[in-house]
């Protein structure tokens, strides 16, 4: 792996988040993360559509005539999106049924048509396959971290197992009922924004 | 010792220490927290070395420190009600003295304004030190605030997280008091509204149900008392009372009485530092809504039907119109501005309050929601004006 595809993979996962840094998927990143389990299936849901989708799209870039390529993308979206919400439904099923629309939403979701238009329909199969890859791991990995705190906070639980032990709420512990809510996942979001340009000076405003 | 001979005095112990916590002296550490008292104490010798600035001797401490007084009757009052809620609900009232009720609402009270003052003055002297910057005085009358406007019961770890969350997410990281665009002591309350909502509304957390340091009653367990807001919402109309008025009623620690209020707004704005536009028109608004919902309203709805005069009395309305509807940092800043800003408090508190069953009370959400129209309020204002001297100087042409 040469130091360009290296960084077309890690760059995402970091300084080039989608969602810390680009700002995109955000609704996503809102509505699925109150526990952990769909945001964990959720993300590998879109990094395994982003992956894909950008491979194939770099396959076909140079045959896709240009005035119709976005139209092109969203059937080879579509197409994925329907393939893994359909094995969703017949292997998690309880986990579709808590994702609801979101699953077929990704369609809409900022970070895939960003990555085919900006990266695969100008670059080589494999460092799109690595930057689809990246990309979708980048937007789980905050995925997990938003569903770790509003479930920890939220409901007392990790991965549905109760981990706040049971004499805290005897003492008067009360769960954060605002974690449950969307508003908090914004904000925690923008806690981990705070913390992360804090961090990099490339990412600071002048 | 005359009170000179004392100012001399206290100035004079004040440049004593002064070396010892600027840069380089052994106490550096605290400089922010000594800046912050010794401007509260005098007012600061200094001008300023940019541009031409009108300097007036009543800045923004003295003015929070006013503020303050203007809460004193609230609070004074809020401490009494307490104790007197919980004797009356122990059924002691005939039997237990004036001092010793304020005894059990100041003991009940302290802590939560201890918690609140320590943990936002607390942030606030970190985030001062550590940017090298003064201390902002906003949080005096935030901190005064908080502890006014949830109930009683409230548990203390509840405050502190409030507190912080409020102070840090609200304040500082908009760029400290004068920048944020909400009500500081009313993200708190949200904060505890939607996070904890089973501390701060039902009928369980009005009143203090056991004893402090020998004074008051234990209350039976499940001992419920909900306010009069609460009961027209859930069981049905309370009538009117004038105990609704001098404010023996339940609820938050500092809402409960007109006359404790409007003695604070008296001084505020016989002082000039709330406008009575805005005051004024948050009643206007909230008293011709609350009218139309008593002619139009649903006959079965108790919180529509309830007399509008009611209306104003019950609840957060007078203490959010007099307190928190004029702070100046999060209110229009326009004349024009300051009535449109008012009025809509009012309306939206009242539709709140009717519209919405499980939020009984609407003044906290009124105020955060016309917070965030506020600037909007301001640009149409100033652009109406402009067009309007645009249109004159073409006339005169």
């Amino acid at each position: 792996m040469n130091k360009k595809n290296k960084e077309a993979f890690i760059a995402p996962l970091g300084t080039n988040n989608p969602v810390t840094v680009q700002v995109l998927g955000i609704c996503s990143a809102l509505a699925v993360t109150a526990q952990l389990k769909p945001a964990i299936v959720m993300g590998l849901s879109v990094t395994i559509i982003v992956a894909l989708s950008n491979l194939v799209i770099s396959l076909l870039r140079n045959t896709i005539p240009n005035r119709i390529r976005i139209i092109i993308q969203l059937v080879v979206c579509a197409a994925l999106v329907t393939m893994v919400s359909e094995i969703l439904k017949a292997f998690a099923y309880d986990v579709s049924v808590q994702l609801s629309v979101y699953v077929g939403l990704i369609i809409t979701n900022c970070i895939l048509m960003g990555r085919l238009e900006a990266f695969a329909m100008s670059n080589g199969p494999w460092e799109s396959l690595l930057d689809g890859l990246g990309n979708g791991l980048g937007y789980a990995k905050i995925l997990v971290i938003v569903a770790f705190f509003r479930e920890l906070l939220g409901s007392g639980c990790l991965f549905g197992y109760q981990v706040i032990p049971q004499w805290c709420y005897e003492h008067g512990y009360i769960n954060n009922g605002l974690m449950l809510m969307p508003p908090m996942a914004l904000i925690i979001v923008g806690c981990i924004i705070w913390w992360q340009r804090y961090h990099n000076k490339q990412l600071q405003e002048q | 010792m005359g009170l000179k001979q004392f100012n001399y005095q206290l100035r004079r112990f004040v440049n004593q220490i002064k070396p010892n916590v600027m840069e380089g002296g052994k106490f550096h550490a605290f400089r922010s927290l000594f800046e912050g008292f010794e401007t509260f104490l005098f007012v600061p010798n200094e001008t300023s070395k940019s541009g031409v600035n009108i300097h007036d001797s009543f800045d923004s401490k003295r003015l929070m420190i006013l503020v303050v007084i203007a809460l004193c009757p609230a609070m004074l009052f809020g401490m009494y009600n307490v104790g007197y809620q919980n004797v009356l609900a122990g059924g002691e009232l005939a039997t237990t003295g004036f001092w010793e009720i304020f005894g059990y609402g100041l003991l009940a009270y302290l802590p939560n304004i201890i918690i609140s003052y320590l943990v936002g003055l607390g942030i606030e002297f970190t985030v001062a030190q550590w940017k090298g910057e003064e201390i902002h005085e906003g949080y005096l009358v935030t901190g005064f605030i908080i502890p006014l406007i949830i109930p009683i019961t409230t548990p203390w770890w509840i405050l502190v997280l409030a507190t912080a969350f409020a102070v840090i997410l609200a304040k500082e990281i908009f760029g400290g008091t004068g920048m944020n665009i909400f009500n500081v002591a009313l993200i708190a309350r949200a904060f505890i509204f939607f996070a904890y909502p089973s501390v701060i509304s039902g009928d369980k957390v009005w009143v203090m149900d056991h004893k402090i340091l020998g004074l008051g009653c234990d209350l039976p367990d499940g001992f419920t008392c909900a306010t009069a807001l609460g009961q027209t919402a859930t069981t049905g109309a309370v009538p009117f009372d004038m105990n609704m008025i001098w404010g023996f009623i339940p609820g938050s620690v500092g809402e409960t009485s007109i006359i404790a209020i409007a003695l604070g707004a008296i001084l505020l704005i016989a002082t000039g530092i709330s406008s009575w536009k805005t005051t004024f028109s948050v009643f206007a608004g909230g008293a011709l809504m609350a009218f139309i919902f008593n002619k139009c309203g649903s006959a079965d709805n108790a919180v529509a039907m309830m007399p509008w005069y009611q209306h104003l009395v019950l609840g957060g309305f007078a203490f959010g119109a007099v307190f928190m509807a004029t702070d100046p940092v999060t209110s229009a800043r326009t004349e024009t501005g300051k009535w449109i800003y008012g009025f809509l408090i009012g309306v939206m508190a009242i539709l709140i309050r009717v519209a919405n069953p499980g939020y009984p009370e609407g003044m906290m959400l009124a105020i955060l929601l016309m917070n965030l129209f506020a600037p909007l309020i301001d640009h149409c204002v100033y652009q109406a004006n402009i067009s309007r001297r645009a249109k004159r100087v073409a006339k005169s042409k």
